[in-house]
């Protein structure tokens, strides 16, 4: 556990002197920002965020796919991935450490939203459970797209195939999921609908927290994070 | 003395590439071994290997006693590895990468500063401690690298490649270096250039092809060169009418010669290459041939080929070319 802090420590600062993590952040910022304003910080409207937090699920699916793009495959690219991988650390430290990184860094992202909390407050008395919820559901969200980015950075050494392969897994798990689940016949809508991402996470926008969707996010999120590991074994037999 | 590096029977298929054909060698404790080949041999393979970076298609290797495959974190703990065009960090600074590689290798939280500092200083990177290491000159993360092998002070380190793209001023410093960590370590470096690990190496382990070409000590690998020395003769038969062929057959005849060539080497000279036997020296007898004869002697030499020649056969594919081959 002290080498996973140790390496995911590393980690964070390597996205703080980065200038892409603070484009993406400023992207992140910038969009939600705009979007806050114009559909849940006007007047008439409930003191809620749940529109923000709707839209955050797809605006994050265009830029966490940035932010983990160079995690593993910079380090291919480098080849500081064999200076790494020769330290005496297993690849699942590595993998955990990566994913812990830049999840922390996402959270930080976020915080600067805090201040949408604060506006509604100085207008209006908004309710403190559903916006709990829904930064809890967007906590879980993040950890899920991170460990789809990283596990997307692990393909290969090219940040650009690895920011775009990891766009469109989420795209297909975010959007294109639900929308496939109301066209196909009623057996199959209900096992496309709960597989994807929208389902579960709508119900902690709306103040929510269902153990199900909780389990939903933790275990893709430590699927794709095994798949990643897998990944990394596998130049073992390659 | 104990075998730190064990190699046994490694091969490695990489697809339907053989990289390594079932290789073996062995370094034992606080050598300083040189692991010569071309761009290509299988070196950097088998360097990999070692490290516990890459698996082995069959055979086995040991290190400190540790299976690569099976033990790879023993194997790993014992090792300091600069893999070859040292790949760093460039967005952190040199002491505090320095740092971080010692708590991934498990240097103790409290001691990672003070073992920082004690390789900084071994490195001569004192200057630049502070510096981004993506500002630094080659040379200067190469001494990095090697920082960064030395830091946890492992039993074994292997260098792959430690002074290409160096300037002669450093290349002379770095071996210095290596010379001075043979007393503690055990090295394995692996380079394409004889002189190089001449100066720095009491042992070789050749590699061609995939293949051990050749291992021992220096001097062991001189004196088998020593048995393929040649002596050469221009001989003029003079008027008396001995042909080449006679001249070919009289010398051959000498005590202590083996094979016997000759080539024209005009105005009815000719050039005589005499192989001799192992361990004889039988240019006086030859002398004593050709005074008896009545030939004329214009020149009377003995080469031995240098190490330089001897890697330039085996790395040109010359079968057998080595002086002892690998057991």
């Amino acid at each position: 556990m002290d080498k996973v802090l140790l390496l995911a420590r590393r980690e964070i600062s390597g996205y703080f002197v980065s200038p892409i993590a603070y484009v993406a952040m400023a992207l992140f910022l910038v969009i939600s920002g705009f979007f806050f304003a114009l559909s849940d910080f006007r007047p008439g409207a409930p003191a809620a965020m749940r529109s923000i937090f709707d839209i955050m699920m797809i605006i994050l699916v265009f830029v966490l796919p940035i932010v983990t793009m160079r995690s593993l495959s910079e380090e291919q690219k480098s080849g500081t991935i064999e200076t790494l991988l020769t330290a005496p650390v297993t690849d699942v430290q590595v993998v955990l450490a990566k994913f812990l990184g830049s999840w922390i860094f996402f959270l930080a992202v976020l915080a600067p939203t805090m201040i949408y909390v604060v506006l509604l407050a100085l207008f209006a008395e908004p309710e403190v459970g559903p916006i709990a919820s829904g930064y809890l559901g967007l906590a879980l969200l993040g950890a899920l797209y991170v460990a789809v980015g990283l596990f997307a950075s692990s393909l290969t050494r090219n940040q650009i195939i690895a920011a775009v392969v990891g766009f469109v897994i989420l795209l297909v798990l975010a959007m294109v999921g639900p929308w496939l689940g109301a066209l196909a016949p009623p057996p199959w809508r209900d096992i496309i609908q709960n597989a994807s991402i929208r389902v579960h996470y709508l119900d902690f926008t709306q103040g929510v927290v269902d153990v199900v969707h909780v389990i939903y996010f933790v275990a893709v999120t430590m699927y794709a994070l095994f798949l990643t590991v897998k990944v990394l074994e596998s130049r073992r037999w390659r | 003395m104990c075998a730190m590096i064990e190699v046994e029977d490694l091969t490695k298929w990489y697809g339907h590439t053989l990289a390594l054909d079932r290789a073996s060698f062995t370094v034992q404790e606080g050598q300083i071994v040189g692991f010569l080949g071309p761009n290509g041999a299988g070196k950097s393979t088998t360097l990999r290997i070692l490290t516990g970076y890459l698996p082995a298609s069959s055979g086995q290797a040991r290190v400190n006693g540790h299976d690569v495959f099976l033990e790879s974190l023993d194997v790993r703990r014992s090792i300091g590895y600069m893999p070859e065009n040292v790949p760093l960090y460039p967005e952190m600074r040199v002491q505090e990468y320095l740092r971080f590689r010692a708590g991934l290798k498990d240097v103790p939280a409290s001691k990672r500063a003070a073992t920082a500092d004690r390789v900084i200083e071994r490195c001569w990177l004192t200057d630049v401690r502070r510096r981004l290491i993506g500002q630094l000159s080659k040379g200067f993360r190469q001494r990095v690298g090697l920082a960064e092998a030395l830091i946890a002070d492992p039993k074994v380190l292997i260098l792959d490649e430690p002074t290409i793209g160096l300037d002669p001023a450093q290349i002379q410093a770095t071996r210095e270096l290596i010379r001075s960590l043979g007393r503690k370590h055990t090295v394995l470096l692996s380079s394409h250039i004889l002189p190089e690990v001449e100066k720095t190496c009491d042992h070789l382990v050749i590699i061609a092809q995939g293949t051990i070409a050749a291992v021992g000590t220096i001097e062991e690998l001189r004196e088998g060169l020593a048995d393929r020395q040649r002596i050469v003769l221009e001989v003029h038969p003079g008027t008396g009418g001995d042909g080449p062929a006679e001249v070919t057959r009289a010398l051959g005849q000498v005590d202590g010669v083996g094979d016997v060539r000759h080539e024209d080497a005009g105005d009815g000279w000719l050039r005589v290459l005499a192989t001799p036997a192992r361990g004889a020296d039988p240019r006086e007898a030859l002398h004593g041939m050709v005074t008896q004869r009545r030939w004329r002697l214009r020149e009377m030499s003995r080469e031995t080929p240098t190490l330089e020649e001897l890697y330039v056969r085996i790395t040109a594919g010359e079968a057998g070319a080595g002086p002892r081959t690998a057991a």
